[in-house]
């Protein structure tokens, strides 16, 4: 009786923490150094003594512990001395300023002068409210790394000067695309690990989603964070279904349905509506692809006209090779191999995604499909070569053997 | 991370108690709906009408059996509940512990097990 868990209280506190202390110090890096320090004086005296309001006490203790940090500064630079001098400051949040506090926070921890991993890290740990062995173990990088991309972000923040706002209207959307993508790219190392022995990692896949969910209780007004949010529900839907009982790799194809959540496909539809507005943005055009698969019972009654025109979309608002390459598989589900291979063909004599694995992948997929067989099997093999997760590699691996 | 439901268990007292201050506790209960979705961890939630115009279902006898509610025995009342999706049972258990409740009424909180946790049929499986 009367135990309270710090680290459960901190996940639910940590950002409307930071984000208030950063704006009663006017300082990111104090602000986040003193939650940290009140973390820890949690783990040592909760245990012991459990507060009756664990949010307020952490609050109360941070803030203490800024006004610690802000003295000592003063006694060094006389600054602040005002502040430091009138520690009743009203304890009592203001909702509607919490809430743009922590948008705040978000797009500090993501600000373009910042490294894709500081980014990365800095908002696991100061919006997510992640342990620096959380985010260690999340990317696969030892815990001092993480420590150490956090604490140079701090500085750089500090040293650029780095304003701690909701960017003006003018840099709103490219600073929200800046947040979207860190967003992403949270998801993506959850959804396709691009390391380590296992396909999916859930537990930082269901990261992202968390802050991109509090992303669209924040900024409702703005699509894209919905057509992201939709993207993330839409694909993590398919998680159960996407790795065999030994760990391997199952594709859509193959995939058993009845085993896609369909709670959060539900989720993940009702977020594409609210992304669909005003026309869809890139992250739209990719949650509405995910939604032409998960409305479909099987690969057979999907409307791949309909995802081939939605790559055509997306190739137009966000070109990249990856889009082309999956347009071309679009198009050998809607009209066959023989275009989707010319679509490919034109990849490869272009040159436009040198050593990936997924080129030779889909190549060798559609010469087989045209009866192309020794061709298909060295297209896959070298498919294999090339690719660095041990679960696909066994897959094509075994997918040219049968080609034999 | 895991779904978690949280789920109000009430007596007539309490549910007397909630209804005599419906008003606070309903603008309370929306706040904390908010704190929720913008923690990003709400899934959904529902309250339950009162246990007076429901009916029981009974499977005691070969064919069910429909009679009015409440339930006979049944102390404690099923009034609501709350899906959380959260990283941790004790996140679960903190988020519990904010829910506007009467007191004297209590809130259970259960895990909603994944797919592959589900036992699966031991006639079935390992034959393939």
């Amino acid at each position: 009786m009367g135990t309270v868990d710090v680290e459960a209280v901190w996940r639910i506190e940590s950002a409307r923490i930071v984000a208030a202390l950063t704006r009663f110090t006017g300082d990111f890096g104090l602000a986040e150094d003193a939650a940290q320090e009140a973390v820890a004086e949690a783990l040592v005296s909760w245990p012991r003594a459990a507060p009756t309001d664990p949010a307020g006490w952490l609050m109360a203790t941070a803030r203490r512990r800024a006004i610690d940090a802000i003295r000592r500064r003063t006694a060094l630079k006389d600054r602040y001395a005002l502040l430091a001098a009138d520690p009743a400051i009203d304890d009592d949040i203001d909702p509607d300023k919490i809430d743009d506090d922590v948008l705040a926070l978000m797009f500090v921890s993501c600000h373009p002068v910042l490294s894709r991993e500081a980014r990365v890290a800095l908002t696991l740990r100061v919006v997510g409210g992640l342990s620096s062995e959380q985010i260690a173990r999340a990317f696969l990088v030892p815990v001092p790394t993480v420590q150490a991309r956090i604490t140079r972000a701090k500085k750089t923040i500090a040293a650029a000067g780095v304003p701690f706002e909701v960017p003006p209207v003018g840099e709103r959307r490219e600073r929200l695309a800046a947040v979207l993508s860190v967003l992403y790219v949270i998801f993506t190392e959850g959804s396709t690990a691009t390391s380590g022995d296992r396909l999916l990692r859930p537990d930082v896949a269901y990261e992202a989603i968390r802050l991109a969910r509090t992303l669209a209780a924040l900024q409702p007004d703005e699509p894209e964070v919905h057509g992201l949010l939709a993207l993330c529900e839409l694909t993590a839907a398919r998680f159960p279904a996407r790795t065999a009982p030994d760990g391997s790799p199952v594709l859509l194809a193959d995939q058993d349905r009845r085993r896609w959540d369909y709670s959060a496909i539900r989720r993940g539809l009702a977020a594409l509506v609210k992304a669909s507005a005003h026309g869809l943005g890139p992250y739209g055009l990719q949650a509405s692809i995910a939604a032409a698969h998960a409305s479909a019972r099987s690969v057979e009654e999907t409307d791949w006209d309909r995802i081939v025109v939605l790559y055509e979309a997306l190739g137009r608002v966000a070109p990249s090779p990856v889009v082309e390459l999956n347009r071309a598989v679009a198009v050998a589900m809607a009209s066959g191999p023989a275009p989707a291979l010319a679509i490919v063909d034109e990849l490869i004599a272009t040159d436009r995604l040198p050593g990936s694995y997924l080129v030779p992948t889909v190549r060798g997929e559609l010469l087989a499909r045209l009866g192309r067989r020794p061709e298909a099997r060295a297209e896959l093999e070298l498919a294999a070569r090339l690719c660095a997760n041990q679960r696909e590699r066994s897959v094509l691996l075994h997918k040219a053997a049968a080609l034999d | 991370m895991s779904k978690y439901m949280l789920i109000m268990r009430g007596t007539d007292e309490t549910n007397a108690a909630m209804m005599a201050s419906i008003d606070e506790l309903m603008a309370t209960t929306r706040q904390f709906i908010e704190d929720t979705v913008k923690a990003g961890v709400f899934l959904a939630a529902e309250g339950l009408d009162d246990p007076g115009k429901g009916v029981v279902v009974d499977f005691s006898g070969e064919t069910p059996v429909v009679t009015d509610g409440p339930y006979g025995e049944t102390k404690e009342l099923f009034g609501g509940f709350f899906l959380l999706d959260v990283a941790s049972k004790e996140e679960a258990v903190e988020w519990a512990k904010r829910v506007p409740a009467v007191r004297g009424s209590k809130i259970e909180v259960r895990r909603v097990p994944e797919d592959d946790e589900v036992p699966q049929d031991s006639e079935s499986s390992g034959r393939v």
